[in-house]
Order: structure tokens, then C-alpha cells, then sequence
């Protein structure tokens, strides 16, 4: 079958099917991936595995005139230790990161979070920085750096700027980062020897977008009473939401307590709904993943101390 | 700086290799590297099913690593090496994963059936020996609509076997 020159390619002439046409950029520093998107703005998509982009432009939701491929920037997929924090590069595949011993040790919840995240398929290609900047209200990678209260490095060709995770969230698909901005790193806090981590998602299929997903890290105090708490929610507003939990600490984690965790949790939130799921739904099951994340995260938290005496 | 740009609207040499042969042809910067396989270079083994990376039809081996051909475009490969099913076995004979799914009768129409053989194949190197649960895990990145998924695990379960044993 013979191309047709110019026009569609499998087509016939006239005829149109998947992306719109575009550019194709394929820097090889930051620098110049900056320059291109200074230059273009928002008609510009950065690619890195196109685990997100490639749909979207193959169903032509979005239909940008440049499309820059960051995956050949030398370097951009490093993992480095600094002080307390462990820096994930933006292009970093979630398949390398499941298999890095460094990120299972310094972030456990996300070792934890990963298997869950779409398919051994698209891990191979997907990327950490794919999945933080598209924002998807139900992404396993957002989640858990909310949950950690980690941040995001964003780079502009005049300069570079730190955003936590819990501001860089804005809503379904949406974020702090500006239209001349790459995201270059993810920054994670380094977990404590003696923090605890449960992760658990509801979807239709594993590997799909989650319908619910809970996120939880806790330590305890020498009296087996809750000292640090953090949870987070994805899949109930349009973003990864931190509950506020406070009220928890210095409690028992019982039974009770993760009731009232999950009671305090659900009310907290206002929860979205669309074609796979209700408000009430989404509530639900959210209740119920709070009822399982915060037992397992305790029971992790007292094998670590354990270990660590 | 060398930053490679490529005109929206002309077609660009692409070269890379496929089954160990370096091949060459031309693609528009939007042209999916599953058409870019199939009606540039023949290789009509790659399946093109949903074209949004949820079926897994189109999955082939991008420098050994098993990866939707749907969700990323022809120039991206420029320089990489790709393995499709024609390059699983010799041309009239299977290999061992492939004589399993024949034993077990793990196809019917046959359409999913050189994607999940290539994430197959890259699965098997990482887990020689693996279990069932890993296997149905694997698996879920490829939508089958004729086997109902048990024979295809269990041929995946016994070719590892057969490997292991160096039989095959």
C-alpha cells in the first residue's frame, strides 16, 4: 500500500485519522527543551513515554502544533540522594523505578504504589514525570508524593522553581506548571527506618485508572500510639487529595480508629463523579480502602521498629 | 546544539532495525510506529487494535523491553532495535513459547496473539520461573475476547517450564 505524499498516510487523500499533524522537537539538553517551549508555549506537548500524550493525541483531545520528545535528554532519568531527599529525573521509567533498590529503600510507598500503576507494557515505557505532569485525578504516582509531601522542580529557560506537590495539583489533568515550564525532577522526601507504608487501589481492571485508590504513612511513638499520620485519597476530587489528621495523632491505631479515619476522611472530601463511578461510590469504597491502609501501615511501621531494635 | 526538528507536514527518513535487520522508511512526525511497522515495512504481524494503548495488540519489543507500538511514533524509534513476531522463530518453524500456545490451545482468531507472545517473551526473561498470579499480572495489559485468558496462562506457565528444562 503506497503512501499518499502530503496527505494522510494509509488514507485516502482528504481523509483524516489519529494525531493532527505536528513538529516533532527532539532536544538532547534541558536548555533547549526550554527554548522550544518558550517559543511555543501552549501549543507545545512535551512526550516522554506517551503513556498519557499518545493517547490523548492519538484520540486528538489535545492537538498541539510542536510535540518535544524529552526521552534522549542525557541525564534526565537519574536518581540521586541528597541530604533528605531522593530526586527522581522526569524521564525516569516506572519500570526502572520499581526495580531500583535505592527508591525501594528511600521511598517505600512508592515501591508499594508502582505495580499498581497501568500495565508491565506501559511501565516499560511510562515514565514518573509522565504521570505527575498530566495530573490525572486517579494517578498512582501523584498520590504518593502528596502523601510524602514531596515537590516537583519545574525549569523555564529563566529559571528554575520548587513546587510542593500538595499546590502543584490543581484539578482533573491540571497544575501549577506554567506554559514555559518542563518538569525536569520529582522530589521525594526520604522515608524515616521507622515509618510505615500501605497503598491500595479499586479499579475496573488492575491497571486502569483506579475508581478509589488510599495512601497512608504512619510511625509510631514508643507506646505503639500514632506519632506522625499522613493519608491521601485519588480518585475522590479532581486531584490527590491530603487529609487533614491531626485529630489521630497520639491515638490508639485500633480498629476504632481507623473507622473513625476513614468517617473523617469521607467527610473531608467532595467527591467527583462521572461514567464509571458516583459521588456515594467513590465514598465508599474510599471508606473501605482507609479501613485496610491504615491496619497494614501500622503493622509495617511496627516490623520496621522492630528490625531497627 | 543539534536539536533534531522535523517538518509537521513531510516525511522523514526513519532507520532502525527490525529482527535483527537494519530497515528504512518514511514517516510524518504523527505517524504511530505500529502503522510505520505494518505499511512502511510489511510487518503485518503487528496488530493495531485500539490505537490508545489499552489492548495490547500492538505490543512489540523496543530495545528488549515490551511496549505499546500505538502510543508512540515512528521517528521516536529512529536508531532503536525492535523485535515483532516475525522475528520470534525462523520463518515455518515456533519457538518454544510459540509450540506451547499451539499445545494449549491458547488462540482462536489469533489477533491478540503476537502482542501477548512479545510481552511473553521479554516477561519470561525477567521471571524464568514464574507464578501464576505474576503471569495473570502480566496479562493484564492485553484484552482477549475469544480464550477466556486460562489456556494463555497456562501455555506462558508451561513454555517457562520447557525453558527451564532446556528442552524445546
Amino acid at each position: 500500500m503506497a503512501p499518499v505524499a502530503g496527505g494522510g498516510y494509509f488514507c485516502k487523500e482528504g481523509e483524516t485519522v489519529k494525531p493532527v499533524a505536528f513538529e516533532y522537537c527532539r532536544p538532547e539538553t534541558i536548555a533547549e527543551a526550554a527554548g522550544v517551549l518558550a517559543q511555543f508555549r501552549e501549543e507545545a506537548a512535551v512526550l516522554a513515554g506517551g503513556m498519557t500524550l499518545g493517547p490523548m493525541l492519538n484520540l486528538r483531545i489535545t492537538r498541539p502544533r510542536v510535540v518535544i520528545d524529552v526521552t534522549r535528554i542525557r541525564g534526565l532519568d537519574s536518581i540521586d540522594v541528597r541530604g533528605g531527599t531522593v530526586a527522581t529525573g522526569a524521564t525516569l521509567v516506572q519500570a526502572d523505578a520499581l526495580e531500583s533498590y535505592v527508591l525501594r529503600r528511600e521511598v517505600p510507598l512508592l515501591a508499594l504504589a508502582l505495580p499498581w500503576v497501568g500495565h508491565f507494557q506501559t511501565r516499560n515505557r511510562g515514565t514518573l514525570g509522565g504521570s505527575v505532569a498530566h495530573a490525572d485525578p486517579s494517578a498512582e504516582i501523584p498520590l504518593c508524593l502528596v502523601v510524602t509531601d514531596g515537590a516537583v522542580v519545574l525549569r523555564s529557560k529563566r529559571r528554575e522553581r520548587r513546587v510542593p506537590a500538595r499546590e502543584f495539583f490543581l484539578g482533573a489533568l491540571t497544575t501549577a506548571r506554567r506554559p514555559d515550564e518542563l518538569l525536569v525532577a520529582i522530589e521525594w522526601r526520604r522515608a524515616a527506618p521507622d515509618a510505615g507504608y500501605a497503598f491500595e487501589e479499586i479499579a475496573q481492571r488492575h491497571g486502569d485508572f483506579a475508581i478509589a485508590a488510599a495512601a497512608c504513612q504512619v510511625r509510631l511513638d514508643g507506646d505503639g500510639r500514632i506519632a506522625v499520620l499522613a493519608l491521601g485519597l485519588g480518585g475522590a476530587e479532581d486531584h490527590p487529595v491530603a487529609v487533614e489528621t491531626k485529630a489521630f495523632v497520639g491515638r490508639v491505631a485500633d480498629e476504632g480508629t481507623a473507622a473513625a479515619l476513614a468517617e473523617h476522611a469521607v467527610q473531608s472530601v467532595v467527591a467527583m463523579e462521572d461514567h464509571v463511578a458516583d459521588a456515594e461510590f467513590r465514598l465508599a469504597l474510599s471508606r473501605e480502602l482507609i479501613r485496610r491502609v491504615l491496619p497494614r501501615a501500622v503493622a509495617d511501621a511496627r516490623l520496621r521498629k522492630e528490625r531497627l531494635q | 546544539m543539534s536539536m533534531l526538528r522535523l517538518a509537521a507536514d513531510a516525511r522523514h527518513r526513519v532507520e532502525l532495525s527490525v529482527n535483527g535487520t537494519a530497515r528504512s522508511g518514511l514517516a510524518e512526525p504523527r505517524m504511530l510506529l505500529c502503522d510505520f511497522l505494518r505499511h512502511e515495512l510489511q510487518t503485518y504481524g503487528v496488530h493495531v487494535g485500539c490505537e490508545h494503548g489499552v489492548c495490547g495488540a500492538c505490543t512489540v519489543l523496543v530495545e528488549g523491553r515490551a511496549m505499546r507500538s500505538c502510543t508512540q511514533y515512528a521517528v521516536q524509534a529512529d536508531g532503536m532495535h525492535i523485535t515483532t513476531v516475525e522475528g520470534l522463530a525462523e520463518p515455518g518453524t515456533l519457538n518454544a513459547l510459540q509450540q506451547a500456545f499451539t499445545r494449549h490451545h491458547a488462540l482462536q482468531c489469533g489477533f491478540c496473539t503476537p502482542g501477548i507472545l512479545l510481552s511473553a517473551t521479554h516477561f519470561l526473561k525477567e521471571r524464568p520461573r514464574p507464578q501464576e498470579a505474576e503471569v495473570r499480572d502480566m496479562l493484564s495489559g492485553h484484552i482477549c475476547r475469544c480464550t477466556g485468558y486460562a489456556a494463555i496462562v497456562a501455555a506462558i506457565l508451561d513454555a517457562a517450564s520447557v525453558m527451564n528444562h532446556g528442552a524445546g
